[in-house]
């Protein structure tokens, strides 16, 4: 199978638009955690409405929101951005309810604790209790990373090259549809086994505790 | 010194600290006794501020804690204070949650946040903790973790929200030793607590608090001597 190099690129850009999903939503998805926890009025709105859509809509309906809503009122994205955007989007929205959940586990006396030392609020979130919630967050953190990965494959829908892109592309072009299709779940297969690995040592790095 | 004067405090519509006005001098080692629900934790958490008060003042060496313009976490470092629940940070070893504060509140390097750290540890009994966990420590252990913390800020004042309460019967001296140990080195304290001998034995003065006024504060002998309050003579002859 002499494309077998092409699908592996494709591969990588799958990899690398989700890590890069993954990370905005995270930025993203603590933000908006932290607005619904603590903020009303129009931010709080804005967020609740941000983690209804994102969780409670297809993830299909929100790619083609990205590229064609956009793009009828005459914002056109590349695919690349395309699929960026609705990813993070998308993880953003869940990643906000896993957040949120990971706070209420943590007692306030930790904040007060945290403060009674001089800590500033800055501080205390970020030194004492985000660490915290990230482990509590952890397992759903790693399930939302393999989400992404296989939630990219829409992207050939609005003409991003990642790996179903390019396995459909390869298919089209030869008729072998099934051999492609099949290598291509593989490869798949193999991302998400690696993901998983990769968060199983990493978990052993940073939870000593 | 820490002045209180005309104190009232509001959780909605309930009064839990009415009027109080108290005045703790440098080196005092001040008890504070009474019921549950009185209010003697409520006034701890309004001397640092960690919670907010409808009514009156409390100063620290003349610093109006409850103004707008006050450096509220640069006066936290002049008030350790220890936790009925201690409260350690899970995630960070014995040396680490002792480390921390004095590191990037007060600016300190990592080596001598590390050497702050390690004599507070030691001057608490657990110089071979350092880079232990607080999950493999005891109840005990871990209350005392909490006071080298507090203490590795050079407090002026320590305040602790009945230090003991939550811990197992056997494990109270060690954390009491302790608090004696701050107390005869010259620390001002003010405990609350249900530690009738400790505030006996340790206290220079002892308040009762009763339903949100401090009904009664005097020497310890006289307050466990001769108890004037029908509700301290109450309070004291149910827990006998």
């Amino acid at each position: 199978m002499k494309n077998l190099p092409d699908l592996l690129e494709a591969g990588l850009t799958t990899l690398q638009i989700a890590v890069l999903s993954m990370v905005i939503g995270i930025v993203i998805g603590l933000a908006l955690a932290l607005i619904r926890m603590h903020m009303r009025g129009p931010a709080k709105w804005f967020a609740s409405t941000w983690v209804e859509l994102a969780r409670n809509t297809p993830a299909l309906f929100q790619l083609f929101f990205f590229g064609f809503g956009l793009g009828a009122i005459g914002v056109h994205l590349t695919p690349y951005t395309i699929v960026l955007a609705a990813l993070s989007f998308n993880c953003a929205g869940y990643l906000a309810e896993n957040f949120r959940g990971g706070f209420q586990a943590i007692p306030d006396t930790q904040l007060r604790a945290a403060r009674s030392l001089g800590m500033t609020g800055w501080q205390a979130y970020s030194r004492i209790i985000i660490p915290q919630v990230f482990r509590i967050v952890y397992h759903p953190l790693t399930n939302q990373m393999v989400w992404a990965v296989l939630m990219s494959s829409l992207g050939m829908l609005v003409g991003f090259r990642e790996l179903s892109g390019e396995t459909q592309a390869l298919a089209s072009r030869t008729y072998r549809i099934f051999e492609y299709f099949a290598v291509t779940a593989v490869i798949y297969y193999a991302i998400v086994k690696f993901i998983l690995g990769a968060s199983r040592l990493l978990a052993a790095r940073l939870f000593k505790y | 010194m820490i002045e209180i004067r005309g104190l009232e405090k509001y959780f909605g519509t309930l009064q839990v600290l009415k009027g109080i006005d108290l005045t703790v001098p440098k080196g005092e080692v001040l008890s504070i006794i009474g019921a549950s629900g009185s209010g003697k934790s409520t006034l701890l958490y309004c001397i640092n501020a960690l919670e907010e008060i409808q009514a009156g003042s409390v100063k620290v060496d003349g610093t109006d804690v409850h103004a707008k313009g006050t450096d509220i976490n640069a006066l936290r470092q002049k008030l350790g204070m220890v936790f009925q629940q201690w409260n350690s940070f899970p995630h960070l070893t014995a040396l680490e949650n002792v480390a921390l504060s004095p590191r990037i509140v007060k600016g300190k390097t990592k080596a001598e946040a590390r050497d702050i750290a390690a004599k507070q540890l030691e001057h608490v009994g657990l110089a071979d903790k350092l880079d232990v966990y607080p999950s493999a420590l005891s109840g005990g252990q871990q209350q005392r973790l909490a006071i080298a913390r507090a203490l590795a800020m050079e407090p002026e004042y320590m305040l602790f929200d009945e230090a003991t309460s939550a811990l197992d019967p056997e494990l109270v001296g060690e954390v009491l030793d302790t608090m004696r140990l701050l107390a005869e080195e010259g620390m001002t304290m003010i405990c609350v607590t249900h530690e009738m001998n400790f505030a006996r034995d340790v206290s220079d003065r002892v308040a009762f608090f009763h339903q949100g006024v401090i009904e009664e504060i005097d020497s310890p002998d006289k307050i466990f001597g001769a108890p004037k309050s029908e509700h301290l003579q109450k309070f004291l002859s149910n827990i006998r």
